[in-house]
């Protein structure tokens, strides 16, 4: 560690470099617009310098100033009583009771999986991690929401094994279990994949970090790995569009260090512990720049950094790179006067690099130096707050028509139907994804991926915390306001259905470019269903992430506003899962009254080859009723055994919860008022399927009555294949082997 | 019974190694950095599950030079019991305490989930828990759980009975269909020649608890205790 000398040379230097001739190649080089050069002007009185326009570039891009997004962004609701910290710091915190928090947030890695799927990935699961541990809190889980091209696009496979084996590489390395999770391909992806990486940590309540650097001339501190030339204009490249030549951004993807990662955490958490630090923040996107004039920011004063103390891995590096550099694995501290030692001692014994670079100040400007030069000197606050705010025009996606289920061709037969779904890439088990993640380690892990929720003990305790991810991005793409309701009540239900109480949820907004108002007319609408369904439900955001510009050559993404939630089971034992447990249990559909709607169903793209008319309406108040009832006949110990109905509909859910216990059904014909199939494969929301002693199915079935609620009995659980008068039994051997098959034939496994 | 759990740079189930220890010996072990130099008063060790040194240069290969492995392989010829759990079973077969290597899965890819073993031998300490030819079932977890040896090292550990455990089917079929990672003779874990030393592939910690699905695994740490314990 340089003990910063007194009078540190380095850092008295005042002569200034050298201004830029700003050529309109040089701005656009550096996603700026015309209009916001100008902003810059304005601002600095003068030319900027070169790493000054760098600092604008990043600063403004879209993806750390949320430029499009904000207004929107800000009609979400953020605070409730479990709500420690809202939107705006490095993850949101919610109270698990007893002084427990969970510190969480999903983040987007989209543009650099595309280009290089391995390290894409891998950095995005290291970056969501230190943005938890920043917190104080110990990465507990992960989880991530994956979106490919179509199965037999020549990328796909490619880019499917890169990402899944770049999210094992890193989070097994790292020693944190990955818990669960979703995967959906689609040919709207083909040209620009989604990885989107949600991490759980826990802290304590009263031992939370901030990143609000308050106090003057308290020591700034660069600690983890070496800064490199690796990942810079990162964040400037995340939020433009693909073109052909994207390829040749692969430089501009960071390479990940997952051992350094595994060595800082126990680092940072060992220097928590001291008590020494006064703010802490990761270097994520726009590396050093953005964490240091956020820091110096939220705690209202200035910051002087001296880049010569910084630790380099290349030669030669300038003052530009260095602030733009998006090299992983590094942290920066704001440590309480004196404590320098001490933090030395402990980044020592981990054999991590430690420096301090510079040290807070009275004057509110961002002063940085390098071989003896002024290279940046900005107001903080206006550099932070200053960003370009813009209401973009936008266009509401028009509403679709209801598709009436006698519209949908009913199949031959319903069993020959469900093989073939199940068998497909819709439906078919994820098993070859998540075998390639350690879900195990740290040895909590009570329920396991596969099922509707992962849940995890809050190690010590009688607790668990429950996560999972969720969007169906064929309901967004119909109806944004509507689908994005549904992702909301899905990631509800699916705490729901293990007996977690849902408490917050993180998001991850994924669109393509906000320029268009057809785009941004989504992206309006998914804030207007997610603000609506997060009101009902009282499950409030805490965190979230933007990313735009999910395009190439002009076509863009379905709108994939991707939800992380997270809930907690006050009684660890007292919890569901969907694998069926024993002969002669009563089977129970129980939730909001059934409709059979078909409208963007997988039935309907199956059997019609098209998705077509509105998706599923979403009742939230129902939603709310149903849930609150199942979460309550889990408690109570009525029933070990739920899953939510939800892709497919509800033959596939039995279907699921035969495979996942090995046991088989007795399913009772259908007699109710709905043509056969759409009460089958229907995907009407708020539903559940129960397994249950028959002895209590009749009460259960009058509570759900009374709270205006169907329910209906499904069938018995016995034998070792799916029976339905009228269909030919269907082996639970044939359907597990079509429902594995796929996704290893596809990867060549 | 004393315990110590050895912390590399990048071990990741120490703790879990530790909280199985403590359930079943009633004391928490001695959790202990790999820059010591003396293993202190202890009744067994164990080389805990991760990715020291990140799998750099090979798993384990980092880890196998460093100091407090002087002292485990001086108390291993000595007779201590030592375990060494997936990462830990790459570290003994580079510091040479096992014969062999752990190569990359078959498959080519990091594979997580719950196997089934037959149990070869009981007489080594750590196996005392378990019936000869009983079947268990623990997790996986690794990229590297491949086990290559020469014929000859082969022929050695099978004629000596130094075969602990080996991957079969739930009935208890050694089939290749039963073997996850491409290892000889479906190995998941071997012996030293004195029966003290034991390497094995799969996390007997991770289901020694009920509330996570099963406890084959915590037998072995029993029969452990019960070996060491004084007569």
């Amino acid at each position: 560690m340089t003990a910063s000398p007194a009078p540190d040379a380095a850092a008295d230097a005042r002569e200034r470099a050298p201004l830029v001739e700003a050529t309109p190649a040089l701005i656009a080089e550096h996603g700026l617009t015309g209009d916001e050069y100008e902003r810059v002007l304005t601002i600095m009185g003068r030319a900027p310098t070169l790493c000054e326009l760098g600092v604008f570039s990043v600063m403004w891009s879209e993806h750390c100033s949320y430029k499009s997004s904000r207004v929107w962004l800000k009609t979400l609701p953020t605070s409730g009583p479990h709500v420690i910290q809202g939107p705006g710091e490095n993850a949101g915190v919610v109270d698990l009771g007893d002084g427990d928090a969970a510190v969480f947030k999903m983040e987007s890695h989209n543009h650099p999986s595309y280009i290089e799927p391995y390290q894409g990935a891998a950095t995005g699961v290291g970056g969501i991690m230190r943005d938890v541990f920043t917190m104080g809190a110990r990465p507990i889980a992960n989880l991530n929401a994956l979106r490919f091209g179509a199965p037999d696009h020549p990328k796909t496979r490619h880019l499917v094994s890169g990402v899944v084996a770049g999210i094992g590489g890193y989070g097994n390395c790292v020693g944190v279990p990955t818990i669960g999770g979703e995967t959906n391909f689609d040919a709207g992806y083909n040209n620009n994949i989604l990885v989107n990486a949600m991490c759980v940590g826990l802290a304590r309540t009263d031992r939370i970090f901030y990143s609000a650097a308050k106090g003057v001339d308290l020591p700034v501190v660069y600690v983890g790995s070496k800064t490199g030339r690796d990942g810079i204009h990162g964040a400037t490249m995340a939020s433009a569009e693909f073109d052909d030549a994207s390829d040749e951004k692969r430089p501009t993807v960071q390479v990940g260090d997952p051992f350094t990662e595994k060595l800082l955490i126990e680092a940072c958490l060992e220097l928590m512990a001291a008590d020494v630090i006064i703010a802490i923040q990761d270097m994520g996107a726009a590396g050093l720049t953005s964490s240091s004039c956020e820091m110096a920011d939220k705690g209202g004063v200035g910051i002087d950094l001296t880049l010569d103390h910084v630790p380099q891995r290349e030669r030669g590096m300038s003052a530009y790179e260095m602030m733009l550099s998006e090299s992983q694995e590094r942290m920066l501290v704001v440590l309480k006067p004196g404590s320098e030692e001490t933090a030395r001692a402990i980044f020592t014994k981990w054999g991590l690099d430690i420096a301090v670079i510079g040290r807070t100040t009275d004057t509110g400007r961002m002063v940085v130096r390098h071989r003896g030069v002024v290279e940046v000197d900005i107001p903080v606050a206006t550099l932070a707050d200053s960003a370009p705010l813009y209401e973009r025009p936008y266009e509401l996606t028009p509403a679709k028509g209801l598709i009436l289920a006698e519209w949908v061709t009913p199949p031959a037969s319903l069993f020959d139907t469900l093989e073939a779904m199940m068998g497909g890439p819709h439906l078919s088990a994820r098993r070859w994804i998540w075998e390639q993640y350690d879900h195990m380690v740290m040895g909590d892990t009570i329920g396991r991926p596969g099922g509707d929720a992962g849940v995890v003990r809050i190690h010590g305790t009688t607790k668990a915390l429950a996560a999972t991810c969720d969007c169906t991005p064929r309901y967004v793409a119909a109806d944004p306001d509507m689908g994005t309701r549904q992702a909301v009540v899905e990631a509800w239900r699916n705490l729901t259905a293990v007996g977690a109480t849902p408490l917050a949820i993180t998001d991850n907004m994924n669109f393509a470019s906000p320029e268009r108002p057809v785009v941004m007319g989504q992206f309006v609408g998914a804030c207007a269903g997610m603000r609506a369904a997060c009101e009902a439900l009282a499950f409030p955001v805490v965190s979230g992430n933007v990313s735009l510009y999910n395009e190439t050559n002009g076509v863009g993404i379905p709108p994939t506003p991707a939800i992380g939630g997270v809930g907690v089971l006050p009684d660890a034992s007292k919890r569901a899962d969907v694998a069926l447990k024993r002969d002669g249990d009563l089977l129970l559909l129980l939730g909001v009254h059934e409709q059979g709607h078909l409208g963007q169903s997988l039935y309907q793209q199956h059997a019609m080859g098209t998705l077509e008319g509105a998706p599923p309406p979403v009742d939230l108040d129902a939603e709310r009723a149903a849930g609150d009832l199942v979460r309550t006949l889990i408690r109570e110990g009525t029933t070990d055994t739920v899953h939510d109905v939800s892709d497919g509909g509800l033959l596939v859910a039995l279907a699921e919860m035969a495979l996942a216990g090995d046991r088989g059904l007795q399913l009772y014909p259908y007699e109710g008022r709905l043509p056969t199939h759409a009460a089958w494969f229907g995907e009407d929301q708020g539903r559940y399927v129960l397994a249950l002693d028959p002895a209590r199915g009749e009460d259960v079935i009058e509570r759900a009555r009374l709270l205006g609620l169907g329910a209906r009995v499904l069938g018995r659980v016995t034998g070792d294949a799916l029976m339905l008068p009228g269909e030919a039994p269907l082996a639970l051997a044939t359907l597990r082997s079509a429902h594995e098959r796929w996704l290893p034939a596809l990867m060549g496994a | 019974m004393r315990s110590t759990v050895i912390v590399f740079p990048g071990s990741n189930c120490d703790r879990d190694a530790a909280v199985v220890l403590e359930a079943v010996t009633g004391r928490a072990p001695t959790m202990l950095w790999h820059g010591e130099t003396d293993l202190g008063d202890t009744d067994v060790v164990v080389l805990p599950g991760g990715f020291c040194y990140g799998d750099y240069l090979r798993p384990g290969a980092i880890a196998a030079p460093s100091p407090i492995m002087s002292a485990v392989s001086a108390r291993a010829r000595d007779g201590l019991p030592v375990l060494g759990i997936c990462n830990g079973f790459q570290v003994l077969t580079e510091a040479r305490l096992l014969p062999g290597a752990l190569m990359r899965n078959a498959s080519l890819t990091y594979v997580c989930r719950d196997v089934h073993l037959r149990v070869e031998q009981t007489t080594a300490p750590f196996l005392r828990g378990y019936e000869k030819d009983q079947v268990i079932r623990i997790p996986i977890a690794h990229h590297d759980g491949n086990y290559f040896a020469d014929d000859a090292t082969l022929n050695a550990l099978e004629d000596g009975g130094q075969v602990a455990l080996r991957y079969c089917e739930e009935g208890g079929a050694i089939t290749p269909d039963a073997n996850p990672n491409g290892s000889r003779n479906n190995i998941a874990g071997i012996l030293n020649k004195e029966g003290n030393v034991l390497g094995m592939m799969p996390h007997p910690e991770r289901l020694a608890d009920a509330a996570l699905g099963g406890t084959d695994g915590r037998a072995l740490f029993e029969g452990l205790l019960d070996a060491l314990a004084p007569a």
